[in-house]
C-alpha cells in the first residue's frame, strides 16, 4: 500500500467527518459525509477491495446520501441561512479536501497504473468475493434479501399512514 | 506498507465521530447520519481483517453492513418525517414526552 497516500487520505477522511458532524446547516453535513466517503472508498481501493470500493461511492455516496439530501430538502427546515465572507472562509475547507482526495487519486494512477493499486498478496478480485459470497454464505444473502424486504415495508407502512 | 494499526486507529477516530455526533446533535437527521458514521467505521475494520488475512470474509461483511445501513436509513428517514408530520419539527426535545 502506498503509505503517503494512505496518510493523506486518512487525514481528508477524519477532516471531512469532523466537518460533517459539527455543522449546522444539514445540506453542508450531507456534502462533507459525501467528500468523506470518497476518501474511504479511495482506501479500501488502496487495501484491496475494488468492489467494496465501487459499492462504496454507488450506495453510500450515491443513494443514501442524495436519500438524505432528499430528506433535507422536502422538510423545509426553517429559511436556508447563506453564508456569507470571505472566499476562502466559505470555500476553504471544502476545496481543501476535495483537492486533496482529487491530488491523491491522481498520484495513484501516475505511480501505479495497475490495476490492484499497488497492493502485495491481499487482492481479493470481485470473482473471488462473489464466488465466497454465493456459496458459502448463500444463507446470510437471503436473510439480508428479507431484511430489505422488511425495509421496504416498513418504509411504505409508516409513509402510508395519516 | 501500512501497519493494521494505523488503519484500525483511523477507523476508531471515526467512530468516536460517529458517537459524539449521536451523543451530542439535537437534530434527528444528524442522529442518522452518526449512525452512518459508525457502521462505516465498523465496515473499515472489518476490510482492514480482510486484508491483513487475505480472506474474502470481511468484505462479506462490509456488504451486509451496507445492507443493513440502506434498510436501516430508508426506516430511519420515514420515521422521521412521519415525526415531522406530527409535530412540524425534526428537534429530539420536542418528542421528549410520553403520552399517558
Amino acid at each position: 500500500m502506498n503509505a503517503p497516500v494512505f496518510y493523506l487520505l486518512a487525514l481528508c477522511a477524519t477532516a471531512a467527518t469532523a466537518m460533517a458532524v459539527t455543522r449546522r446547516e444539514m445540506i453542508h453535513a450531507v456534502i462533507y459525509l459525501v467528500l468523506s466517503f470518497f476518501s474511504l472508498a479511495l482506501i479500501f481501493f488502496m487495501m484491496g477491495a475494488p468492489l467494496i470500493a465501487a459499492l462504496e461511492v454507488l450506495i453510500y455516496a450515491g443513494a443514501i446520501m442524495v436519500l438524505f439530501l432528499f430528506i433535507v430538502m422536502m422538510l423545509e427546515m426553517g429559511a436556508p441561512r447563506v453564508t456569507r465572507g470571505p472566499f476562502l472562509k466559505v470555500w476553504g475547507p471544502g476545496a481543501l479536501i476535495a483537492s486533496a482526495i482529487f491530488f491523491s487519486t491522481a498520484w495513484l494512477f501516475i505511480a501505479e497504473p495497475g490495476t490492484a493499486a499497488g497492493m502485495a498478496g491481499a487482492f481479493i478480485s470481485p470473482r473471488t468475493f462473489g464466488h465466497a459470497l454465493y456459496t458459502k454464505y448463500m444463507l446470510a444473502v437471503e436473510a439480508a434479501s428479507l431484511l430489505l424486504l422488511f425495509a421496504l415495508v416498513g418504509a411504505l407502512y409508516l409513509g402510508k399512514r395519516e | 506498507m501500512v501497519p493494521l494499526s494505523h488503519i484500525l486507529i483511523l477507523s476508531g477516530a471515526l467512530f468516536l465521530l460517529g458517537v459524539a455526533c449521536v451523543a451530542v446533535r439535537r437534530n434527528l437527521l444528524m442522529i442518522l447520519i452518526g449512525i452512518e458514521v459508525m457502521i462505516n467505521a465498523a465496515g473499515l475494520a472489518f476490510v482492514a481483517g480482510s486484508m491483513r488475512w487475505g480472506a474474502p470474509e470481511g468484505q462479506i461483511f462490509m456488504l451486509f453492513l451496507t445492507t443493513m445501513a440502506a434498510s436501516e436509513v430508508s426506516v430511519g428517514l420515514a420515521l422521521v418525517v412521519y415525526l415531522h408530520k406530527r409535530k412540524r419539527s425534526v428537534s429530539l426535545d420536542d418528542f421528549s414526552e410520553m403520552r399517558g
